[in-house]
């Protein structure tokens, strides 16, 4: 019976082929935009998540100066509020795994006949737990490099690649202004970061020495910031509080004196960073199925044309002994048929597009089986609300007033 | 009356139709009764307009009654569900129109067939009953044409195998030989003299008193009421 069914449905479609293919290339267009802008915005949170994983988790920063309405104001004496013993200070507290104060900016360095600009980060070894950062070649400084404001350097990915191209980096003399620094070690790389800076184009040295030979700070053991890593996120409000009423208390702020220091909850931003494009996401399907729903409206319109044109036909159909739920399913299955066609076809041209895209353009593309199951079960939904109606009111015809029907 | 009822295919009492029209209700048949036996062979005559097609589509559970009760092998078709007559249509009866009304882009085969698809009959079964009565009404070599490929002789023959091929007790046919010429309309009707005598009940409305003749009894319509009902006079051989 299904078989004889999908044999007519199929005959019917093929007796004004190119009514079909229009009709279905409205269920063609909605697929495809759908699985092109699902692909385009799972493609989108996949990256921000893999950037959030590289970020390292439960991080805030403390950045000296004061935060006001017109921004963020220095210290009135151009002396960094924060210094060394307030970190020391905040790793004493419940609920903070690492604290790493750090010093950065960019710096000249130069390997042989080479020169390359970079990040230059001083700061604690702590920073790279908080990173989750590991080295893959070498190995990392110690407390005691620090004490000591011995000149050795980590460098990223990028940085030996464009300083050194084939040799090994590890055990090599580079400069940065005109001090020499021995390479210890080479990190694992993070790519891109959420502002979409290369991190792997950093240079890790201690902190100390960044501030003698390298930035040449006037006020020694004075930072502009401090790394702080909560146990949890749960425990991240709780640890900010704080950190803010024990610097309060180092710095002998009275009541009513505003903050000399600020701080910025760098998961909380990572998090807004994600449901953004959560929210783009959702945004795109939800656009791209407009024209989902324009096909639908597509097949509806050709139903109803179609059941006007047939409703002789359906008389005859209905004489012969075909009951309202025979000329029914007749009706609706023809209306699933060219809209699962067409998802089909949608299909197939929204995954070349989506490929395309991340060829020519090398954005992060991903296509779950999910998503298109998502658009073939929305194709039949689709046949199915768009053919009822139509599928109904040939049903509902009177057998003898179809017969008279010129 | 009991033994009667049990005989009759058709039992009509007191059956009324009025269209709505214009001009307020028109009573198209006004309170017909009838009985038809088993086997019978019965023609319809009347003017033009006096309700013989009204009738038939009743009969043939087209239409529904506006009085009245029909009985159709005993069951009272005047109080079914649409479902139900539809069932009626596809197993109990067979309608052949004045107009073939075969459907288009569909084998012969395919088309005779369809009753068979409504009844849940599988595909192989179908194949063979429809090849059958094609066989059967003269065209097994036509099985695979489309209908716009054969004369209306031929298709109104189709048309009677796909009125037979659920093996009905009852055809209907309603001006069945109106759009052929009179050479074809012998063959048809002797078709109908053919299943007639293999026990199939044939109730056809004509003009023509010649066609008229090859049946076995003869009813007349006239302003929607029945005028005359008596047996041919002189049956053909
Ligand atoms: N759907 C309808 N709406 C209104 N009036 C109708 C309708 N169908 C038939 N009639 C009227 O009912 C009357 C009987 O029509 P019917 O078709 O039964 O006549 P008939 O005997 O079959 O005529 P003919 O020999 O021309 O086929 C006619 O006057 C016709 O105009
Ligand atoms: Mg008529």
């Amino acid at each position: 019976m299904l078989k004889a069914m999908l044999g007519e449905a199929w005959l019917a479609m093929g007796a004004n082929r190119l009514r079909t293919a229009l009709t279905m290339l409205g269920m063609v267009i909605g697929v495809g935009a759908v699985v092109i802008m699902m692909a385009i915005g799972q493609g989108a949170q996949y990256a921000v998540q893999q950037t959030i994983s590289t970020m390292g988790s439960n991080l805030f920063i403390v950045l000296s100066g004061s935060f006001t309405a017109s921004g963020v104001r220095s210290g009135s004496a151009g002396a960094p509020s924060l210094n060394v013993a307030d970190a020391d200070a905040i790793a004493e507290l419940d609920g903070v795994m690492n604290v790493a104060p750090t010093h950065q900016g960019t710096r000249q360095l130069v390997y042989g006949s080479q020169n390359w600009s970079s990040q230059v980060i001083g700061t604690t070894p702590a920073f790279l737990d908080a990173r989750a950062w590991n080295i893959v070649n070498g190995a990392g400084f110690g407390d005691s490099d620090v004490r000591s404001s011995t000149r050795v350097a980590i460098i990223g990915k990028t940085v030996a690649e464009n300083l050194f191209g084939a040799d090994d980096p590890v055990g090599k003399t580079m400069r940065i202004q005109q001090n020499p620094f021995l390479v210890i070690g080479v990190l694992g790389s993070k790519g891109q970061n959420l502002d979409g800076r290369d991190q792997d184009d950093t240079v890790i040295i201690p902190l100390s020495t960044a501030q003698r030979k390298v930035f040449g700070t006037p006020f020694l053991g004075s930072v502009r910031m401090i790394m702080v890593q909560a146990d949890s996120a749960e425990a991240m409000p709780k640890v900010m509080e704080n950190v803010t009423s024990l610097l309060r208390q180092r710095h002998r702020l009275r009541e009513g004196m505003p903050d000399d220091f600020f701080m910025r909850n760098l998961s909380a931003a990572a998090e807004s960073e994600a449901e953004t494009t959560r929210t783009m996401s959702i945004l795109l399907g939800a656009i791209a199925s407009i024209s989902l729903l324009v096909g639908g409206i597509g097949i509806m319109n050709i139903m109803l044309v179609s059941v006007t044109e047939r409703t002789r036909e359906i008389g005859i159909r209905m004489a012969i002994g075909a009951r309202q739920k025979d000329i029914l399913s007749q009706f609706l299955l023809e209306a699933v048929m060219i809209s699962f066609a067409g998802c089909l076809l949608g299909l197939l041209i929204g995954l070349g597009v989506a490929l395309g895209i991340n060829l020519f353009t090398g954005m992060v593309i991903v296509v779950s089986g999910s998503a298109a199951l998502i658009a073939f079960a929305v194709a039949a939904g689709v046949g199915i609300f768009f053919g009822w109606y139509p599928a109904q009111k040939a049903a509902r015809l009177d057998p003898i007033e179809a017969l008279r029907y010129q | 009356m009991g033994p009667v009822a049990n005989e009759s295919v058709i039992r009509v009492v007191g059956l009324g139709k009025s269209y709505e029209t214009a001009a307020g209700l028109f009573p198209a048949l006004k309170g017909v009764n009838l009985d038809i036996q088993s086997g019978e062979y019965i023609a319809i005559m009347g003017p033009s307009g006096s309700g013989k097609s009204t009738f038939m589509n009743l009969l043939g559970c087209l239409d529904t009654p506006s009085m009245g009760d029909y009985f159709l092998a005993g069951s009272n078709v005047a109080q079914m569900a649409k479902d139900d007559l539809a069932i009626l249509r596809n197993r109990t009866l067979g309608f052949v129109f004045q107009g073939f009304n075969l459907l288009p882009r569909m084998s012969l085969q395919d088309n005779v067939a369809l009753p068979l698809v409504y009844a849940g009959v599988d595909k192989e079964t179908r194949r063979a009953k429809a090849r059958e009565l094609l066989g059967k009404v003269g065209l097994g070599q036509y099985a695979e044409s489309q209908p716009n490929r054969i004369s209306g002789g031929q298709q109104q023959r189709v048309a009677i195998a796909r009125a037979l091929v659920n093996a009905p007790r009852l055809i209907l046919a309603d001006e069945p030989t109106g759009n052929l010429d009179s050479h074809t309309s012998e063959e048809i009707m002797r078709l109908f003299g053919e299943l007639n005598a293999e026990g199939i009940t044939i109730v056809l409305v004509t003009h023509e008193p010649d066609i008229a003749a090859h049946a076995k009894r003869q009813v007349k319509f006239l302003d929607g009421e029945i005028v005359s009902d008596h047996l041919t006079e002189h049956a053909p051989a």
